[in-house]
């Protein structure tokens, strides 16, 4: 039991960390919120699609921004920014999105240095809320074989 | 001065030239007065010619004032001592002079002598080798200090030159010769010197004449001051300590020296200032210090001017003051545009002021316009949600449910009614106060305004009170003014009074004042109360008034339903007009009948109660927000506190004044008293339906002859039987099984006490009850969803009346009212929507009730309370393209209730359309192949046109499967209805609300999509189906 309370207290501070530090949003919350008996995968399956699709859409950025830097196609930087920016917000991804709205600014005016740099950033800030949130599932998983419950926040 | 003089006299000498004799130090503060020295004859002045001397002279009193004043003596001294002082220079001249004459003289000798010497030294030459030193060699050195010029007098010592071979005779004579010339020349220059000194002692003799110089000084400076003070506008004077005029200088003079000499400034002239100047300078004389001060004259001598006046005293010797010198000067100009400066400054500073102002002005029309915002956002962001919630409720509570889950949701339902209750007054206030509320003049019967006020009130009356009502006969039948606002609160006080009364009565008093200022008149509140139960003179109407009674158009609003109107019947009554009723003594005085032409009328309201009544102490504080009588009032009794400010501030409003009076429990008095227009056009003519609206017909057999209590309602408290309550207005009678149900209309009869003791005479009934048995859906439907918050004409009332008996159908009716109550609730949010559709004057309104109306009936014939459950699901269309917000989506749509049909763009939306009926599509707004905007505009496109060719145009290409054309064609007839489109983007306020609107979206949520936004659409837009 008491590895469960420690658990628990663990899995609560770190999540409010992520809160706390911006790297979550409540949108987060309504996500996990939408888990229930129903659908008892729900926040894992939208975390890992969204790993998916965030690796898929980095990959391109890269390639669109670095393979012809003189005939850059921004409108496809465009397609693969907006549709990071739709999936990040949607799982709460905070302060990705935040640096996507800042990409488009960049690409907007046709910035290659910006985007470049943007691009980086976003994958900084990716890897980072993907480990934390890895690290979060990890934590649940624990907390779930040592016969817990996952704590709810908000 | 003394040694300065001393150390440039060679100077002076030289130039021959006595520096100017004008004192140089007049007085102690300094050289005040510098004369240009007169050079050889370029006397400036000479040029100019001065007038003749405007100064009047009194001379006898300026010997005296030089003689006598201290300034004048010493003056006059200074004058002395420079004299004397330059007449010891020149004696000193002179003195050096003959010392150097005598020097000179002294010299020749000593070379006579010298020369003797020689003589004797070439006689003892021979006798000693011995040289003679002469001792005067150093003397000489005095003689450079001599002026220089006199050096050139001085006889150079010049060796005889003699040629001769020294010794011989010739030699000698020669030289005896020589020394004979230089004798002589010596004597000459002796002579020359002599005459020189004679010369001088002459000159000093002609320069000695000190009154001469000095007047001739005198006059130089005096021809300076003329010249100077030639075109100035001052004048000069000197008064004496009885302040006659000794000396005047005045360059513009008005009068003569007679008139003025030895007379005082009142005496010479009179005006306006002249009396001011005198005692300004008396003041002067009298204080010893001089001073300034300007002073307006008004006089008829030189008109109006201003002049700044300088006075100063004059002491004597002995320290008296003696007389005033006084110099004015004419500053009329400078304060006529000091006065201007000033005014111009004024006026600088008003425009500043204005402009502050301004600004203000257009900052509070902006914070106004902020305000507005911030109205609308509430308005929708919390009172709809709200009203999902309460309408949701409300929908519950008509389910099956036992007796726990009932209470709950009652507590439920009355807390989500405080909470609206809560946030309109919230929004009325700051309606109020940012000026956004607007006043309606809509013509309204104060008599039914009252009645229908006192319906609702005894309808959701839950405490056994008396209600009752009173409108004097002079309270004109129709008025103008806003009858919501008026309703509201009538609506507020009374509620209130219900809430703070145990036990009692509640009533409303209408009565025509004639001033507002009368109004004020002290009301004794216990005369109200210790006689609430001696019975009411009867009252008793004018026929005139009566004629004019009728419902409020019934027929035309409502189909000729009857509305419980007081009917107002024709007959006999008391003479008295002014009929004192329960507090009648305080009102007399103001009973006075109002001339009926007038068109505006001044009308009295008091809400009075026999409740717990406000210490005194909370009366000034109890108009405030959210104040309540005390800490414990508001534990014990609950509400917002915002309720009386609110009317307060209606009230003021509207142009009147909201005052209370309470004795501690006894009871309270809230008056307001406010204009009303009066409709020029008294429509009195009376209604024929008139009869019609007869409600209660037992009561009004048994007590059609009081029929004059047209002016008088009264609710009792019923204590048993069957209660309207089912169908009332307020959902707590609803959910109560056994409410207090009020005898309303039916006992409406004025005086049940005694009704007995009225006369019976006109006992034809002419009130007929029309009330159906059961009214018509649409009647129903037609009522108010919100009781509480409806001031309007409430017919629910008069439904339930009449329906009282019949209990079975009625609660059917009952639910179907609540059902169309939830519905008008969801499609509007504002109040005056709700008002609008409680006349149904809207035909999409109808149009949205009528098929809930039938489901309803449906419901009824099953003879069942549940609430008919939505049983068709609605469908909907998601257009998205990103994978994780379709999944977050539909979950949330799962949570919601809700299955959902997604699209990944806008071709596939445009075909979806195409081949199903959806009611609803959410639409991401930036997706790959086509977005959704294109999208909504080709299903719109299809909408008006009825056919794809727009799509097929952009290049959608649809199935042609037998199928689909099938549906395609059924859609064709039926789906010609706008699907509402939502659309759903991600940075709401960049990407433009207006592109979304102009493509033909219906609303948009902005990402990431939460239950509740999705919530409050399905609110909105799918409110048919929740």
């Amino acid at each position: 039991m008491d590895i469960v309370n420690q658990l628990q207290r663990q899995y609560v501070d770190f999540l409010s960390s992520l809160y706390r530090e911006g790297l979550l949003d409540d949108q987060f919350l309504q996500i996990q919120k939408l888990q229930d008996e129903s659908n008892p995968e729900f926040v894992n399956e939208v975390v890992t699609l969204f790993f998916e699709d965030s690796e898929k859409l980095l990959h391109n950025l890269a390639v669109s921004l670095y393979v012809d830097q003189q005939n850059v196609d921004y409108q496809k930087v465009d397609a693969c920014v907006h549709q990071f920016k739709g999936s990040s917000s949607s799982i709460g991804a905070q302060r990705v999105r935040n640096i996507c709205a800042s990409f488009r600014t960049c690409y907007d005016a046709k910035n290659l240095e910006g985007c470049l740099r943007c691009l980086q950033q976003l994958k900084d800030e990716y890897y980072l809320v993907k480990n934390k949130l890895q690290t979060l599932f990890r934590l649940e998983q624990q907390i779930v074989a040592a016969g817990g419950v996952i704590p709810i926040m908000g | 001065m003394d040694c300065e003089m001393e150390n440039d006299h060679s100077e002076e000498m030289d130039l021959e030239v006595l520096s100017s004799m004008w004192p140089e130090d007049i007085n102690e503060e300094g050289k005040l007065f510098n004369l240009e020295k007169p050079g050889a004859d370029h006397d400036m002045l000479e040029g100019v010619k001065l007038k003749e001397e405007p100064a009047a002279v009194d001379f006898n009193r300026l010997v005296d004032l030089t003689t006598y004043s201290e300034k004048g003596s010493s003056q006059l001294s200074n004058l002395v001592k420079s004299w004397e002082y330059k007449q010891a220079n020149a004696v000193r001249m002179l003195r050096e002079e003959l010392d150097s004459l005598s020097k000179q003289q002294k010299k020749v000798e000593l070379k006579k002598l010298e020369m003797i010497e020689e003589h004797r030294f070439e006689e003892h030459k021979y006798g000693g080798n011995k040289r003679p030193v002469s001792v005067l060699d150093e003397v000489y050195d005095i003689w450079q200090e001599v002026p220089r010029r006199r050096n050139d007098v001085v006889v150079h010592d010049q060796r005889p030159e003699v040629e001769a071979e020294y010794g011989t005779v010739i030699f000698w004579k020669q030289r005896a010769i020589h020394l004979q010339k230089l004798l002589e020349a010596s004597m000459q220059r002796e002579q020359i010197a002599l005459e020189k000194l004679q010369e001088s002692i002459q000159n000093l003799e002609r320069q000695s004449s000190p009154v001469e110089e000095l007047s001739q000084v005198l006059r130089r400076a005096d021809n300076y001051l003329h010249f100077v003070l030639q075109n100035a506008p001052v004048v000069i004077g000197h008064q004496d300590n009885e302040l006659r005029y000794r000396f005047i200088y005045n360059h513009f003079p008005t009068l003569g020296e007679q008139e003025i000499i030895g007379k005082t400034d009142l005496e010479i002239f009179g005006g306006g200032g002249v009396k001011e100047s005198q005692d300004f300078k008396r003041e002067v004389l009298e204080r010893g210090v001089a001073a300034k001060r300007e002073i307006t004259f008004e006089t008829e001598l030189f008109g109006s001017k201003t002049f700044l006046i300088y006075v100063e005293p004059v002491f004597s010797k002995a320290g008296e003051t003696i007389g005033v010198n006084y110099m004015g000067m004419d500053v009329t100009d400078q304060v006529r545009k000091r006065e201007k400066m000033a005014q111009l400054r004024e006026e600088i500073a008003v425009q500043k002021a204005k402009e502050t102002e301004l600004n203000k002005s257009i900052h509070i029309t902006e914070e106004t316009m902020r305000a507005k915002q911030m109205l609308a956002t509430m308005s929708h962001e919390i009172r709809s949600p709200l009203a999902g919630v309460v309408s949701m409720a409300e929908i519950l509570s008509t389910s099956k449910l036992d007796k726990e889950q009932r209470q709950l949701l009652s507590v439920m339902l009355s807390s989500g009614d405080l909470v609206l209750q809560l946030i309109n007054d919230i929004l009325d206030l700051s309606k109020v106060e940012s000026g956004v509320m607007r006043l309606e003049a809509t013509k309204f019967r104060p008599r039914e305004v009252v009645k229908h006020v006192l319906q609702t009130a005894a309808a959701s009356l839950q405490k056994i009170l008396t209600l009752e009502g009173q409108i004097t006969d002079d309270v004109p039948v129709e008025v103008i003014g806003d009858v919501l606002r008026i309703r509201q609160i009538l609506t507020n006080l009374i509620s209130n009074a219900i809430k703070f009364t145990h036990e009692g009565k509640v009533g409303i008093k209408l009565y025509v004042i004639q001033d507002p200022c009368a109004c004020k008149q002290g009301e004794s509140p216990n005369v109200t109360y210790t006689d609430e139960q001696t019975a009411p003179a009867k009252g008793s109407i004018d026929h005139n008034v009566l004629s004019t009674s009728k419902s409020r158009s019934n027929q035309k609003d409502y189909n000729g339903k009857s509305h419980g109107e007081v009917p107002c019947q024709n007959h006999g009554h008391n003479d008295e007009t002014g009929n004192p009723l329960q507090n009648g003594a305080s009102t007399n005085g103001d009973r006075e009948e109002y001339p009926p032409h007038e068109t505006t009328v001044w009308i009295r309201c008091d809400v009075y109660d026999t409740g717990i009544g406000i210490p005194e102490k909370a009366l000034p504080t109890l108009f405030n927000k959210y104040m309540q009588a005390g800490a414990d009032t508001a534990r014990k009794y609950g509400g917002t506190g915002l309720g009386l400010a609110i009317c307060k501030q209606l009230v003021e409003l509207m142009g009147g004044q909201l005052t209370v009076s309470s004795i501690e429990h006894h009871g309270s008095i809230f008056t307001f008293i406010l204009p009303y227009k009066v409709s020029t056009i008294c429509d009195s003519s009376d209604d024929p339906d008139e009869l019609r609206d007869m409600i209660g017909h037992d009561a009004a057999n048994d007590m059609n002859d009081d029929d004059t209590n047209y002016g008088f309602f009264k609710f009792e408290p019923r204590t048993l039987g069957p209660i309207f309550s089912a169908s009332g207005p307020g959902r707590s009678q609803m959910l109560r099984p056994n409410g207090f149900g009020l005898s309303a209309i039916n006992t409406r009869i004025g005086y049940p006490q005694d009704s007995s003791s009225f006369p019976s005479g006109n006992n034809t009934p002419k009130e007929i009850c029309l009330i159906e048995d059961a009214c018509s859906e649409v009647d129903v439907t037609e009522t108010s969803p919100e009781p509480e918050s409806s001031l309007m004409h409430s017919p629910e009332c008069n439904n339930k009346i009449s329906i009282g008996k019949e209990h079975a159908k009625h609660d059917d009716e009952n639910i179907q009212l609540k059902i169309s109550s939830i519905n008008t609730c969801n499609s509007s949010q504002r109040p005056k929507d709700v008002l609008d559709m409680t006349k149904i004057r809207d035909p999409q309104v109808m149009h949205q009730m009528q098929p809930m109306s039938g489901r309803s009936s449906e419901c009824t014939s099953n003879d069942s309370r549940d609430i008919p459950k939505a049983k068709s699901k609605p469908k909907i269309l998601l257009v998205e393209d990103t994978r994780i917000n379709v999944m977050v989506a539909r979950s949330m749509m799962k949570q919601l209730g809700h299955e959902i049909v997604v699209v990944n763009n806008g071709v596939e939306a445009v075909r979806a359309i195409h081949s199903t009926n959806y009611d609803i599509v959410f639409m991401d707004l930036y997706m790959p192949v086509m977005g959704g905007l294109e999208a909504t505009r080709l299903i719109r496109s299809f909408e008006e046109t009825g056919n794809w060719e727009a799509a097929i145009k952009a290049g959608v290409e649809f199935d042609v499967s037998p199928s689909n054309s099938f549906t395609n064609g059924q859609e064709y007839k039926l789906s010609r209805k706008r699907i509402p489109i939502i659309a759903m983007t991600a940075n709401a306020l960049s990407e433009s609300a207006d592109e979304c609107y102009a493509s033909g979206m219906d609303s948009f949520i902005s990402k990431p999509v939460t239950l509740n936004n999705l919530r409050q659409c399905f609110e909105q837009y799918l409110a048919a189906f929740l």
